[in-house]
């Protein structure tokens, strides 16, 4: 059995820890007192995956075994999360493609020929077909690419369908072939507590029309935290659109989870706690920080966007999304949650080179903005590790770089939005509407390779929470013009940006550091 | 003898400016080149002399330098211009100065502004017919009668020019100042005469999306001169520096953007779609219906027609030089339309005040305060000639002389 999370306090002898910082890292030596979450130590994978596929998809919860609910004549959906999970890409086989490949074998088996696969891409951009096939595997690309292998279109309004509205007036739109399906076989990876369950076909298949329901400010307000589903109107309106779907709609789900083994042998040091490195591992780090820092910038994003993940599988559930999807969480739980007691007056994070929405891509401010004050800031269950009030530190170089095709509308948000204001509610009221309906974004997210126009107001959404509860925010080794744009203040180093906050957390602050990734949720009581 | 910067004529210094300010590294030096490898020399010259009684003796009060002034002394203005001009000259076109002689209806001693365009009247000779139907700056005969070629006063070598103590003019050119408009203003007018010219030179209609493309002084003031023929139009300013982006938005533009960030910007406002060649700028497929163009340089056209919808137009307003891709111009079926100095309100059909009344009445009641940077004496010409090179860079607007400043 794998050890549990466990929260460091800093002393004397305590050495110093590694920080993630964009693309790059460094060993930063914490002030005493400072309390460190670690992640459980990754779990065991599962050892023979395609017999746990099979199994579950025979065994399923609350629902009948797969082959019965095949037959000839019907028309299947199959639908898969796209290139936004998991963080980095993992090794191949992508466990989606193991899963994906069961479930068509029991429909050749059982003379389904109606198949038809779509990847849940929402508003994200399209994924390429390099890409596709990288997820599905070479022999899936190559019986069903491009005719019955594509991307979701939520622009494509006439293959889209509004299924009705919710008691709370949220329209759901979602994608026709899909929802016109006898049965849709959702595969599904869960990395995070926000992912799957209710969130998979309802948000994954939807148009901007429906997603303006949940992802808008105030829902991301009220969700504290978004990886805390029970606590999270974002997920009460996942799961009222969910219900709509199941009623019109059989969604078999297949969901997977991965362990903590996120970094390859090569730079294995960064999955382990840094007191426990060998002396192998001191050498690793010192050559690969060493040749990391010398190496040009764009071969060093090369190398790390080729960087793959040697992740186990933990667990694969079947059947019914509300029966599944609480297996899933415990799995989740079970390989990130680490309880922490009590808050601190500052949040420490080092943030990595990726985020959903960078991947084979640039990490743009915005999306170093939603990585911090978004998915890191809410990797945490009842309350956050930052006081109300608080300051958060980040660590990372915030570079004014955007990719020109896959972020678009980002950088006429940096410049022309950011610089009007950065509350959340004034970009949504005055510009949201203005960037998701634009013809040209709308274009590039159709025929590019682009996010949808409405996206960087969705991460910058997505911090919400986060500017609303903190008091500062300041990134070690920030990039000034970018930081000031958004609102941030930068700093030289971690002395610099803990002198910054002594204006509002006084000189001796209680501090936490997030130690991620790998992935941790912190259980604040 | 009279105090003057005169303008020789010099193949060789010439295309030694225009060889140096070529060049990236050189353009960073155009005011030393200005100053220094221009043909231009400060010596004291014989007083014109009034060709007849229609002509005055001006004494400059302040004389403003021009981008054009500036294009000739680094060597980037057009050679096209070069038969059009003799040789040597005082240049100085912008000027509000005091007359010296008594005229039949401008008594000696009057504070005026000048109209520099030396069209048929002041050459006494029949009206071509453009200065028969009030259009003097399209005049055919800016070669000929009775005195030397010459398109403005500032180019022809018989009337001198307002870089200097004294020049002469005629009454057609002269434009009474009221005592309300001080000559910090009035400098002013010239300029905002060409821009409300061009302003005029294409209808634009209600609602119609303007683009003016520079923020110094000819940009500005076109802004100016838009604002007050279409007030509800939007109006977009594509500014380099921080302060001309201030000056534009207080002249009431709707949005100033850099010029990097201009394509993107307007593409977003008039809900375009934007591309990006293999090789150039970025351009638009739709976008804006009327673009000003008045930087004069090539990097700014190639802007203009790179935003203008099809069938748009665009208002070279400031003297052009440089090469252009006119791709644009072709694929898109633009109409580009030149904008040259000011006249005295078009044909009967579409008479109106002329642009300098207009301008007079505008520079009384426009917030231009602050517009004019303290004038420097002649002798002072390299100074004043760097600080106009740079006076984006350094936050002003216009740079102007004052001859009789010791």
């Amino acid at each position: 059995m794998s050890r549990p999370g466990f929260v460091l306090t800093v002393d004397e002898r305590t050495p110093p820890l590694l920080m993630h910082e964009g693309e790059g890292f460094r060993l930063e030596r914490l002030p005493l007192g400072t309390r460190v979450v670690y992640p459980p130590d990754s779990l065991k994978p599962l050892r023979n995956v395609d017999a746990h596929i099979q199994h579950a998809l025979l065994n399923p919860l609350g629902s009948e075994p797969l082959p019965e609910l095949l037959r000839p004549d019907m028309r299947l959906t199959i639908v898969f999360d796209d290139l936004s999970l998991p963080l980095p890409q993992m090794q191949t086989p992508d466990v989606r493609q193991r899963v994906i490949e069961h479930v068509l074998e029991l429909a050749a088996a059982n003379g389904v020929d109606d198949v038809e696969l779509i990847a849940a891409n929402a508003l994200h951009r399209r994924m390429t077909p390099a890409e596709l096939k990288r997820v599905v595997g070479e022999r899936v690309f190559r019986s069903f690419f491009p005719e019955r292998l594509g991307n979701h279109d939520a622009e494509d309004s006439a293959n889209m369908v509004e299924i009705g509205t919710t008691k709370h007036g949220e329209v759901v739109e979602l994608n026709r072939r899909a929802m016109e399906s006898d049965l849709i076989v959702y595969v599904n990876l869960t990395t995070t507590p926000m992912s799957g369950g209710p969130k998979s076909v309802s948000v994954g298949l939807a148009s901007y029309r429906s997603l303006r329901h949940h992802h808008n400010v105030h829902t991301l307000r009220h969700s504290r935290s978004f990886n805390d589903p029970p606590n999270s109107a974002m997920h009460h309106s996942y799961e009222r659109m969910a219900d709509l779907v199941g009623d019109h709609v059989k969604v078999f789900t297949v969901e997977t989870t991965l362990n903590n083994d996120t970094f390859p042998s090569s730079t294995g040091f960064l999955n382990k706690r840094e007191w426990e490195w060998n002396v192998a591992d001191q050498a690793s780090y010192l050559a690969v920080k060493r040749g990391n820092d010398l190496m040009p910038a764009k071969a060093r994003r090369k190398v790390w966007q080729k960087t793959v993940a040697p992740y186990g599988v933990t667990g694969v559930t079947a059947g019914r999304p509300s029966d599944v999807h609480p297996v899933t969480l415990d799995n989740v739980h079970r390989q990130q949650l680490t309880e922490v007691q009590g808050q601190a007056d500052v949040g420490i994070f080092g943030l990595p080179y990726i985020c959903p929405y960078n991947v084979n891509s640039i990490m743009n401010p915005i999306l170093v903005m939603s990585l911090g004050l978004g998915y890191f800031f809410n990797l945490y269950k009842n309350q956050p590790i930052v006081r109300q009030g608080g300051t958060a530190i980040f660590y990372h170089p915030v570079p004014h770089e955007f990719h020109p095709v896959h972020h678009p509308s980002y950088i006429d948000f940096f410049d022309e939005v950011l610089t009007q204001s950065t509350d959340p509610a004034v970009l949504e009221k005055k510009y949201e509407e203005q960037f998701a309906t634009d013809p040209w974004y709308i274009q590039l997210y159709r025929k590019s390779y682009a996010y949808h126009g409405v996206h960087p107001f969705y991460m910058w959404y997505w911090g919400a929470h986060a500017l609303e509860h903190l008091s500062e925010v300041i990134f070690v080794g920030g990039d000034r013009r970018t930081t000031t744009r958004m609102g941030f203040k930068a700093a030289s180093t971690l002395a610099d940006a803990l002198e910054i906050a002594s204006h509002t957390v006084g000189r001796s602050p209680s501090i936490t550091y997030q130690h991620a990734p790998p992935l941790v949720v912190a259980d604040v009581r | 003898m009279i105090l003057s910067l005169e303008y020789r004529h010099s193949p060789a210094r010439y295309l030694a400016s225009r060889t140096v300010t070529a060049t990236k590294a050189g353009s960073r030096l155009a005011g030393m080149v200005a100053g220094n490898m221009s043909p231009l020399r400060l010596i004291n010259l014989a007083a014109p002399v009034p060709p007849d009684e229609g002509w005055t003796r001006v004494a400059p009060r302040l004389s403003g330098i021009c981008g054009s002034d500036l294009g000739l002394l680094m060597g980037r203005s057009s050679p096209y211009f070069s038969s059009l001009s003799s040789t040597p000259f005082v240049p100085g076109h912008e000027v509000v100065g005091e007359t010296l002689d008594e005229l039949p209806d401008l008594p000696a001693g009057s504070r005026v502004v000048l109209d520099p365009v030396l069209s048929c009247e002041p050459r006494a000779i029949e009206a071509c017919q453009w200065c028969a139907s009030n259009r003097e700056s399209r005049c055919d005969h800016v070669t000929t009668g009775a005195i030397s070629p010459g398109v403005q006063t500032g180019s022809c070598a018989e009337t001198g020019g307002g870089w200097s103590r004294q020049f002469v003019a005629h009454r057609s050119q002269l434009h009474p100042v009221p005592d309300s408009l001080d000559d910090e203003r009035a400098v002013l007018v010239e300029p905002l005469a060409c821009a409300v010219h061009a302003a005029r030179r294409v209808p634009v209609p209600t609602g119609a999306s303007v683009v003016v493309i520079g923020a110094g002084t000819v940009g500005l003031m076109t802004l100016l001169a838009l604002r007050e023929i279409a007030p509800t139009s939007p109006i977009h300013v594509v500014a380099k520096h921080g302060h001309q982006q201030e000056r534009a938005l207080a002249l009431g533009a709707t949005a100033v953007h850099e010029p990097s960030r201009a394509a993107r910007a307007l593409r977003r406002s008039t809900k375009a779609r934007m591309h990006s060649p293999e090789w150039g700028a970025e351009f638009l497929l739709g976008g804006v219906d009327v673009v000003f163009e008045c930087t004069g340089g090539a990097a700014g056209l190639d802007t203009a027609l790179r935003l203008t919808r099809a069938g748009g137009t665009v208002v070279v307003s400031g003297m052009p030089s440089g090469n252009v891709d006119l791709a644009p111009l072709w694929f898109r079926e633009l109409q580009l339309v030149g904008a040259y100095a000011s006249d005295s309100g078009g044909p009967d059909e579409v008479a109106r005040r002329s642009d300098f009344d207009e301008a007079i009445e505008l520079a009384g009641a426009a917030p231009l305060d602050g517009w004019v940077e303290p004038p420097y004496p002649l002798r002072r010409w390299r100074e004043a000639l760097s600080h106009a090179v740079d006076a984006g860079k350094l936050g002003s607007v216009k740079i102007a002389f004052a001859p009789g400043k010791d």
